[in-house]
C-alpha cells in the first residue's frame, strides 16, 4: 500500500517536472538588450559538469576549437581565434551567456561564433559533415546542452 | 597595414597568455617565423611579398609553407626528400607515353616537357571559347580531343602526377593569374564566394584564412590558404592532393553542402584564390600535415 503511494507520487512529480518544462525552439527564443537571452531554454538547471563535457568535445560543442579555457590545462590544443574564457562568469549575466552559446551574432554583430542553437537561415547547409546536401536541420547543441554550457561557464571566474 | 598591427599585438597575447596557463599547443602552433625564407634545391622561392591591389583584405601575403612545423617545412627543401615528388616523377614519364586512338603522348604536340615553364603561373585562365580552366580541364581536353584517350578523374593519381610535372616546369616563377578581361566576371564570382559564410558554422573562407591566418582553430594552424604550391602532397593521406579537392575539404567543414570538383563554382574559386597569391612562387609539390 505504502508502496503504491510512493510509485505514483513519483510518477507525480515527473509529469508535473515535464509539463513545467516547455523547452523553447529554436526560432522561438526572444534576444532581449544586447542579445541576452533572459528565460532558461528547458526550465531545468543547467548542470556544469556535463557543460563542461559539452564545451571540450568534438561532437558536441567543441568549444576548445576556438577559445582556450586555461582551468582545462589537462585538454590539449585550445585554440585561439575567441577570447581566452577565464572570468565570463563574473563579466557576463546569466542571460547575456545563454544569448552569446545560443547565437552570438545578436551579441556580436557578424561574429565568427557559430550559432548554436539556431535551424535556419544558411547558405547550402549540409548534412553533418558529409558534404551532401542536409535534410533536416538540426541545432548544433539541443536547448539542455546549452543550458549545461551556461553553468559551467558562470563557473569561469577569477 | 593596422590589421596586421592588430595582429601581431594579438599574438604577442596569445603567447603570454599561454606561457601563463600553460596550455598544452601542438608544434604547429607556435607563432611562425614569417622571414624564413624556403629553398628548394637550393633555389629560393618568394615565400613572402606585397598583396596584390585587387585583394584589399590583405596588405602581405605568405606561402602556406611559412605555417608549417620544421619538420613539415625541411622535407619540400629537397626533391629527394619531398615525398610528392615520386608522383611528379611518373607525371614526367606520362608526359612522353602514347596514350589513345590517336596513337600520341603529349610530348608528340608540345615536344619537352620544359616548354611547360610558365604555364601553372596563369592558371586557371580563360580559354578561346570564353570558358575559365583549371590546368586539369586543358589537360583533359588534350586526352579527349586530341589523343582520343579517355579522360582523367580530376583528383585522380594520374591527373595530379601531370599537374603536378607541369607545375614543377615553372617553380620558382611568381604567380601572375590574369583577372581582368574576359577573366572579370569569373574573378568577381570567386570573390563573392570567398567572402560568403557557407553551412551550418556560417563559416567564408576568409574568416579562417584573411581574418585569422596565423591563430589556432584547435590543433590547425591556419595559413592564407594560397594554392602556389599545389598540388599538395598530404602526410595525412600520402597522396597528392588537388586545389580543388582541397576546397571541398574546407567547405565541407563548414557543415556544407560542397560542391563538385571541375564545377564552375569552384574553377571561379580557384582563379580569385590564385590571384590573392599573385607574387608568391609556384613552388611544384608542396608537402602538408
Ligand atoms: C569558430 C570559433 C568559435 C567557436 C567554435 C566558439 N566561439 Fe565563442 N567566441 C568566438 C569569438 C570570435 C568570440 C568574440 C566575439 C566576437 O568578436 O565575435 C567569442 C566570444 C565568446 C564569449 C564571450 C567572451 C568574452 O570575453 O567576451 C563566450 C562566453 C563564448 N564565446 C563561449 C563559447 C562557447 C560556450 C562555445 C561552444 C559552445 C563557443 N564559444 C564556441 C568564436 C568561437
Ligand atoms: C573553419 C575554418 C576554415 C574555413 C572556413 C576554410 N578553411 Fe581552408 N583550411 C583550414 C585549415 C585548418 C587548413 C589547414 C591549415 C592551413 O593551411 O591553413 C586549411 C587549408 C587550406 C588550404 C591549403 C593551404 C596550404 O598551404 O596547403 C587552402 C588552399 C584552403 N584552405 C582554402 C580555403 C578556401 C578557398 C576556403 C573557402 C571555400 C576555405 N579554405 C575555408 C580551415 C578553413
Amino acid at each position: 500500500m505504502m508502496r503504491k503511494f510512493a510509485l505514483s507520487a513519483v510518477a507525480c512529480v515527473f509529469a508535473a517536472g515535464l509539463a513545467q518544462a516547455e523547452t523553447i525552439p529554436p526560432g522561438k527564443v526572444v534576444f532581449g538588450d544586447g542579445g541576452a537571452v533572459s528565460e532558461s531554454l528547458t526550465g531545468v538547471p543547467g548542470d556544469a559538469a556535463r557543460g563542461e563535457k559539452v564545451f571540450v568535445t568534438k561532437s558536441e560543442g567543441n568549444c576548445v576549437a576556438c577559445h582556450q579555457v586555461p582551468i582545462l590545462s589537462k585538454v590539449q590544443f585550445q585554440g585561439n581565434i575567441g577570447p581566452v574564457l577565464e572570468d565570463v562568469g563574473n563579466t557576463y549575466t546569466t542571460a547575456q551567456l545563454r544569448g552569446i552559446v545560443t547565437d552570438a551574432k545578436h551579441t556580436f554583430d557578424g561574429s565568427m561564433m557559430p550559432s548554436f542553437y539556431k535551424v535556419s537561415g544558411f547558405i547550402r547547409p549540409g548534412d553533418g559533415f558529409t558534404g551532401k546536401a542536409a535534410k533536416e536541420i538540426n541545432p548544433l547543441l539541443t536547448a539542455q546542452q546549452v543550458e549545461d554550457v551556461v553553468a559551467f561557464l558562470q563557473t569561469l571566474k577569477h | 597595414m593596422k590589421r596586421t598591427q592588430v595582429k601581431t599585438v594579438l599574438v604577442v597575447a596569445a603567447v603570454a597568455a599561454l606561457a601563463l596557463a600553460g596550455v598544452a599547443r601542438a608544434d604547429e602552433a607556435m607563432a611562425p617565423n614569417m622571414s624564413k625564407v624556403l629553398e628548394i634545391n637550393g633555389e629560393k622561392m618568394i615565400t613572402h611579398t606585397k598583396a596584390p591591389k585587387n585583394i584589399p583584405g590583405l596588405s602581405e601575403i605568405y606561402s602556406g609553407w611559412l605555417f608549417r612545423s620544421p619538420s613539415t617545412q625541411t622535407m619540400e627543401t629537397d626533391d629527394i626528400d619531398n615525398p610528392g615528388m615520386s608522383g611528379e616523377a611518373m607525371g614526367e614519364i606520362e608526359w612522353a607515353n602514347v596514350d589513345g586512338t590517336a596513337g600520341k603522348s603529349c610530348a608528340s604536340c608540345h615536344g619537352d616537357l620544359a616548354k611547360m615553364k610558365g604555364v601553372r603561373t596563369q592558371m586557371p585562365k580563360v580559354n578561346k571559347a570564353g570558358v575559365l580552366w583549371s590546368m586539369e580541364n586543358y589537360i583533359n581536353d588534350c586526352r579527349t580531343t586530341r589523343m582520343g584517350a579517355k579522360p582523367w578523374k580530376w583528383s585522380g593519381a594520374n591527373m595530379q602526377d601531370m599537374v603536378a610535372a607541369i607545375s614543377v616546369q615553372s617553380r620558382g616563377m611568381p604567380m601572375d593569374v590574369k583577372t581582368d578581361g574576359k577573366a572579370a566576371k569569373y574573378w568577381k564570382e570567386g570573390e563573392k564566394m570567398y567572402y560568403t559564410r557557407y553551412g551550418q558554422l556560417q563559416l567564408s573562407c576568409s574568416n579562417c584564412h584573411e581574418d585569422h591566418y596565423g591563430d589556432n582553430i584547435r590543433a590547425d594552424h591556419l595559413s592564407q590558404g594560397q594554392i602556389n604550391g599545389f598540388p599538395t602532397y598530404r602526410l595525412k593521406t600520402g597522396k597528392l592532393t588537388s586545389i580543388q579537392n582541397r576546397f571541398k575539404g574546407c567547405i565541407r567543414d563548414t557543415r556544407a553542402q560542397t560542391y563538385a570538383e571541375g564545377s564552375p563554382e569552384l574553377t571561379a574559386l580557384e582563379l580569385y584564390v590564385a590571384s590573392r597569391g599573385n607574387g608568391l612562387s609556384v613552388e611544384g609539390v608542396s608537402v602538408r600535415p
